[in-house]
């Protein structure tokens, strides 16, 4: 059985203890792949942010004529839809971002995360307590995208929003915005969580 | 365990009792009802994307549109005008053949000054650079045999070293500077300054050479047609 949560809970909690890119490890295929700059990264943020919205508020409410034996294809013809939709109007009104993000606003089908959201929550829950767990996993996944798209664009080429940071002697470096600097700086950023983590550990020990 | 067992009731399942079982129990689900409830849906998703398709493609095909026709004044500069022809049967053509798609025929880009004499034509190429396929337009005068211009329209180079085929301003001038066709690849600082050369990119030496490729294969493919005579401007 899973324990009681209240709505607040439901929120808070996939933002950052249950954080689904640093916590959770679902993801991360586009967390990876075009978070390159700050841009890039909260045009799929948003894009993401839209679909498992919506996904989870349908599949909320029509969970009562969704077999079980047909949930998942379900499931991911409610998510597919609503990444059309969105691959639509990036298309329509952000084609710049757009064409950076390619393929991957596609592949927010495939996303596990939106897809685990709808099958261990949505499922079983109230319209309002899905809206409000999707929209907390979204902004969790914000997070995580922003921070890897800062790190990576601050380093690899000196700008933060396209806003140059350090004058003209700063010398990029490339790797953090070619896919080898992606997974460094996530293994940076989950080694840095995990060290803090032990260290409250440690706290509240003694 | 569980699914094996619900499979067994489904089939032990006497097809008379079906109606009335449907909407209580909801383990004995009927394979009617799998197939149905995904059908609706996909109906109903597939309705929903094409209502938003007919408000978005118009959008889209616009912007396109502009991309296309603000990169084809960059490559020829001092056109007040431009028209398509289509290459049909081996002769420029305005026009297409009644009922033919437009995306299965080959077109140049003419540019017309405004007294309306031609001033260079465009074209757009695609070959493989370093990562993916690198998209060109590029726009050329046939008879003096020079390049007027050229601007990446997609590329996936790599960022901070390919990408400057489109970011370098120093290696983008170059093209625009009106350079002999065909253009020979040099290593940046080794020419011996004919009027053909491009400076490659130190770093990026296979994304410099793709941009001249391109533009060579696509003079050879397109030079000896438009040699017989660059088409006539249709309206005056």
């Amino acid at each position: 059985m899973p324990r009681e949560t209240t709505p607040a809970q439901d929120l808070i909690r996939g933002i950052w203890e249950e954080n689904p890119v640093l916590i959770q490890m679902l993801g991360l295929c586009p967390a990876l792949a075009v978070t390159n700059t700050v841009k890039n990264a909260l045009a799929m943020s948003a894009a993401t942010f839209f679909v498992i919205c919506c996904s989870s508020v349908l599949v909320s409410s029509c969970k009562r004529f969704i077999p079980r034996e047909v949930r998942i294809s379900a499931y991911i013809l409610v998510i597919a839809t609503f990444v059309t939709l969105a691959d639509m109007m990036l298309q329509a009104y952000a084609p710049v971002q757009h064409k950076e993000l390619g393929a991957f606003i596609a592949l927010i089908v495939v996303n596990c995360m939106i897809l685990g959201r709808q099958e261990a929550f949505s499922s079983k829950n109230t319209v309002l307590r899905s809206l409000l767990d999707a929209i907390g996993t979204g902004i969790g996944f914000t997070i995580a995208l922003l921070m890897l798209g800062g790190f990576r664009e601050i380093l690899g080429i000196g700008t933060f929003f396209d806003i140059p940071l350090f004058g003209s002697n700063f010398e990029p470096w490339v790797v953090f915005v070619l896919p080898a600097g992606g997974f460094l700086t996530l293994g940076f950023i989950i080694l840095g969580m995990g060290y803090f983590e032990e260290r409250k550990k440690a706290g509240n020990a003694a | 365990m569980n699914d094996k067992s619900s499979a067994d009731t489904l089939v032990v399942t006497p097809p008379g009792a079906e109606p009335a079982s449907q909407e209580p129990v909801e383990k004995n689900v009927s394979t009617f009802r799998l197939v149905a409830t995904l059908a609706v849906a996909g109906i109903l998703a597939g309705m929903l994307i094409a209502m938003v398709n007919e408000h978005t493609k118009p959008i889209i095909d616009a912007y396109r549109a502009e991309q296309l026709r603000i990169a084809v004044y960059e490559v020829l500069p001092g056109a007040a005008r431009y028209t398509t022809f289509y290459l049909v049967d081996g002769e420029l053509n305005p026009t297409l053949p009644d009922g033919a798609k437009e995306v299965e025929y080959k077109r140049v880009y003419v540019g017309f000054n405004e007294e309306g004499g031609p001033v260079g034509v465009a074209v757009s190429r695609g070959e493989s650079g370093f990562q993916d396929v690198v998209m060109i337009i590029l726009g050329f005068d046939p008879v003096g045999g020079k390049l007027t211009g050229m601007k990446v329209l997609e590329s996936k180079e790599t960022p901070g070293l390919g990408d400057k085929i489109f970011k370098d301003k120093a290696f983008v001038d170059q093209f625009f500077a009106g350079p002999e066709l065909p253009l020979v690849s040099v290593k940046a600082g080794s020419g011996k300054g004919e009027p053909n050369e491009i400076d490659s990119i130190t770093g990026a030496t296979i994304s410099s050479k793709t941009v001249t490729r391109i533009i060579n294969n696509a003079v050879e493919e397109w030079m000896p047609l438009l040699q017989q005579g660059i088409p006539e401007d249709e309206q005056p």
